[in-house]
């Protein structure tokens, strides 16, 4: 549990409940917003059935993937390297 | 579900304890080859091996025949219609055994109350395309259901057509060291006509095509080293591979990441819990050729608009057996299995 | 896509791999308690190559698994009734029953429809206003809140035709159950990103402490999977057991406050049994009394359907993680995905049928070395 999918809020309709056109990667839905409030257009947020869970919080992300990239042998396997 | 196995005997061989056909039966996959083989095969004789048309000797002359039904709703889809799908799917059908299509026949099933203007286009549409893949529709048949029944419209066609010269082109065919190739990127018909349905707005369109020509050029370039073409309709290519392996005794590896997936199609896919590999084309082949032929064959493949995209995704191996495997992103193997029934989007 | 793919990459998967070789020096049990984290565990093939014999046993992640047989029943009968539009999610569509399935229901003629959000239902009801329209409610906390607005907007719509069938479950009390049980050989728990996004992780906190086991917030992609299971494992060579994040992109230690209040609006704790292991209090969702004119079980009067279990099914245990599918002795034979004889076999979430997909046909070899062929 569970299949949520990252995608790109495009516009917001603030009726009750709030929803927004999201973006994922091309294809776009009709996305409910009512639990991100906070999200604004071109945020990325987590979606569920429908529902937007989550704001994707794009410093924490880059983070993430930096953390990666510094571990010792990332560059080195990118390089073919010690295969 | 309890099984009707009351003794609990573990049999290999499978049953069909389903005492009615459910949608499943009809999506191209594993409960469908169980139906087949348990209900509808053994009256009638079938070959056991599964072809997409069947090679009939008339005179001493080869005479290919197909036949195909379509029930797709909506019956307009972005790059298609019920029409337009009807002759390129049984265009393709022909054409898998290496034949060049020559004519079909047309017969509709229509739902009392179905607009005629509707009919008409449909059927502007089945010319237009009958026209293109240079094939005559001629003959058809016309019935009338009452309302409720055919969705619309269906249609059935029989497609028929010549062997073209040096073609040797059957399931079974696929040797150890074969290359599997595609004509283009997977899962477009499927994922616009999913995608359609679920309330998406995107710009996939179906890949519905005639591949009679480009089959001709494949032929004509590697003749006997073509082995197996296969159009990856329903079920998809993990449906298309498991039939091959299967047919022709062999096992095929793939490279997950070789296998080019159009990033909408991909995005369909993962919003809905859904393996792209399962979804169906209308216009893309698989085809299993000799080695040293691989390279004359994608290039015949990307001379033509419909297989700009053609590329290798891997090797016919004769172990394991009849199962298809793929390496996957970091280097591990996994199976790739015959889908089971219809692709239901899922949340987990 | 974004925030999807970066996470997939396999040049970066092999140097977290490399990472955890260096790092683990035993044979440490990790369990997932998310059947989205065992289908790319599973896919992948990255439980294959854990190092040091490492082993990621699969938790109960499915709720499609856990769904009591009950339930089922109950939803099949109604959604044989020719007054009902039942609606659901596509797992559910092949879940054995005691006796048939939702899709076999379908095929006899009932009008069962898949849908992709709750609110698709609301619609249907809105739509079909001469129609009794059932909602499949079954989920973890992840799907609760969705399922929340679905009751929220029928009552702001006043649909008298809407009503919902509600299997929730929760996962802490679930993870409390097995570190309690005294065959438990878990270490280290990944905890379900998703379930944390609307959650947090602050429940987690005393568990952490109480038995002593590092817990791991992790997201789904492989990378967050590796990077997850490293974060544990390096806790456990430390000797820390702390709750930690490392699903930061989407995870919040206080999780979603919106989306909790309406699950605390339409929804109370309750007792539920989970198949397979039996009744955990305090460890499902059941519909509010002020809400209870939208419970399916009460509208219908489906009462107490009294079910059995296929004694050859040990579904119990493999949801506990004391077994593997390879374990079972109809696995692969009388139990496939085409005929199930329980419901982790089903669910394409369901660590029997991640296994069967996957072509195994014996529990994962993991070497020193941590590489198979």
């Amino acid at each position: 549990m569970c299949l949520g999918i990252p995608g790109e809020i495009l516009s917001i309709d603030r009726s009750a409940p709030p929803t927004g056109t999201v973006d994922f990667g091309g294809i776009r839905r009709s996305v409910c917003l009512a639990y991100t409030p906070e999200a604004e257009i071109g945020d990325y947020v987590i979606v569920h059935v429908g529902f937007a869970i989550s704001r994707v919080r794009p410093d924490e992300a880059a983070k993430t993937l930096a953390v990666i990239r510094a571990l010792p042998g990332a560059l080195e396997t990118e390089l073919g390297v010690g295969q | 579900m309890k099984t009707s196995d009351p003794l609990g005997l573990a049999c290999p061989v499978p049953r069909t304890d389903a005492d009615r056909v459910l949608m499943g039966h009809g999506a191209g996959g594993r409960l469908f080859a169980e139906l087949f083989d348990t209900v509808i095969g053994p009256p009638i004789g079938a070959d056991p091996v599964a072809e997409d048309a069947a090679i009939v000797a008339v005179d001493g002359v080869g005479v290919v025949i197909s036949t195909d039904s379509f029930v797709v709703t909506p019956h307009d889809f972005p790059g298609g219609d019920i029409g337009s799908l009807a002759v390129h799917g049984t265009v393709n059908d022909v054409a898998m055994r290496g034949a060049r299509p020559v004519a079909l026949t047309l017969a509709y099933i229509i739902e009392e109350g179905f607009p005629t203007a509707e009919l008409a286009r449909i059927t502007a549409s089945a010319a237009r395309a009958a026209e293109q893949a240079c094939v005559h529709i001629v003959a058809g048949d016309t019935k009338v259901v009452e309302r409720g029944g055919a969705d619309g419209i269906y249609i059935n066609t029989t497609g028929i057509g010549e062997l073209l010269p040096h073609a040797v082109v059957t399931a079974a065919g696929a040797e150890p060291g074969d290359a599997v190739l595609v004509s283009g990127p997977i899962g477009r018909h499927g994922a616009a006509v999913l995608a359609a349905r679920e309330g998406f707005v995107f710009d996939l369109r179906s890949d519905s095509c005639a591949l009679a020509g480009m089959v001709e050029d494949m032929i004509r370039a590697s003749g006997r080293r073509v082995h197996v073409l296969r159009d990856a309709t329903r079920g998809g290519l993990a449906a298309v591979l498991n039939e091959l392996a299967h047919a022709s005794g062999a096992g095929i590896r793939i490279e997950e990441l070789a296998v080019a997936v159009p990033d909408q199609v991909a995005a369909v896919c993962e919003v809905l819990g859904i393996d792209p590999f399962h979804l169906a084309c209308e216009g893309t082949l698989v085809a299993v050729v000799a080695p040293e032929a691989a390279d004359d064959v994608l290039a015949a493949m990307r001379a033509r608009p419909e297989g700009e995209g053609a590329h290798r995704i891997g090797t016919v191996t004769d172990s394991p057996a009849g199962r298809v495997t793929a390496r996957t992103g970091i280097g591990a193997t996994r199976v790739v299995d015959m889908p089971l029934g219809e692709q239901l989007p899922r949340i987990c | 896509m974004k925030y999807l793919d970066e996470y997939r990459d396999p040049v970066l998967a092999r140097a977290l791999l490399a990472e955890l070789g260096g790092l683990a020096t035993e044979p440490w049990t990790l369990m997932e308690v998310c059947g989205g984290q065992t289908h790319t565990l599973v896919r992948q093939g990255i439980d294959e190559m854990l190092p040091a014999g490492m082993r990621m046993i699969h938790g109960p992640g499915c709720p499609v698994c856990v769904t009591p047989l009950q339930t089922i029943d109950r939803a099949l009968a109604i959604a044989a009734r020719p007054d009902v539009v039942f609606t659901s999610f596509g797992d559910m569509l092949r879940v054995p029953g005691s006796e048939t399935d939702l899709l076999s229901v379908k095929a006899a003629g009932g009008d069962v429809r898949v849908v992709y959000s709750p609110l698709e239902a609301v619609r249907i009801a809105l739509a079909e206003p001469d129609r009794q329209v059932v909602f499949f409610a079954v989920g973890f906390e992840t799907t609760a809140p969705a399922n929340a607005m679905a009751v929220l907007e029928a009552h702001r719509l006043g649909l008298d035709n809407f009503s919902m069938l509600a299997s929730h479950v929760l996962v802490p009390p679930a993870m409390t159950a097995i570190l309690e049980s005294e065959h438990n050989e878990v270490q280290g728990f990944l905890a379900a990103g998703h379930v944390c996004a609307v959650m947090g992780w602050r429940e987690y906190e005393p568990l952490a402490t109480e038995f002593g086991t590092p817990i791991v917030v992790t997201g789904f992609e492989p990378l967050d999977l590796l990077e997850g299971i490293v974060m544990a494992v390096r806790q456990l060579e430390e000797g820390r057991c702390e709750v930690e994040n490392q699903y930061v992109r989407a995870v919040r230690r206080e999780g979603n406050t919106a989306a909790q209040d309406a699950i605390g609006e339409v929804f109370d704790v309750a007792t539920r049994h989970w198949r397979g292991i039996g009744p955990i209090p305090d460890s499902g969702l059941a519909l509010a009394e002020r809400y209870a004119d939208y419970d399916a079980e009460r509208r219908f009067g489906v009462g107490d359907l009294n079910a059995t279990e296929d004694p050859r099914c040990i579904a119990g245990r493999i949801l506990q993680g004391g077994a593997l599918p390879t374990d079972c002795a109809a696995y692969g034979t009388e139990c496939t995905p085409r005929r199930p004889l329980g419901a982790p076999m089903v669910s394409t979430e369901g660590t029997c049928s991640a296994y069967h997909l996957a072509g195994r046909t014996a529990a994962p070899q993991t070497s020193p070395a941590g590489r198979n062929t």
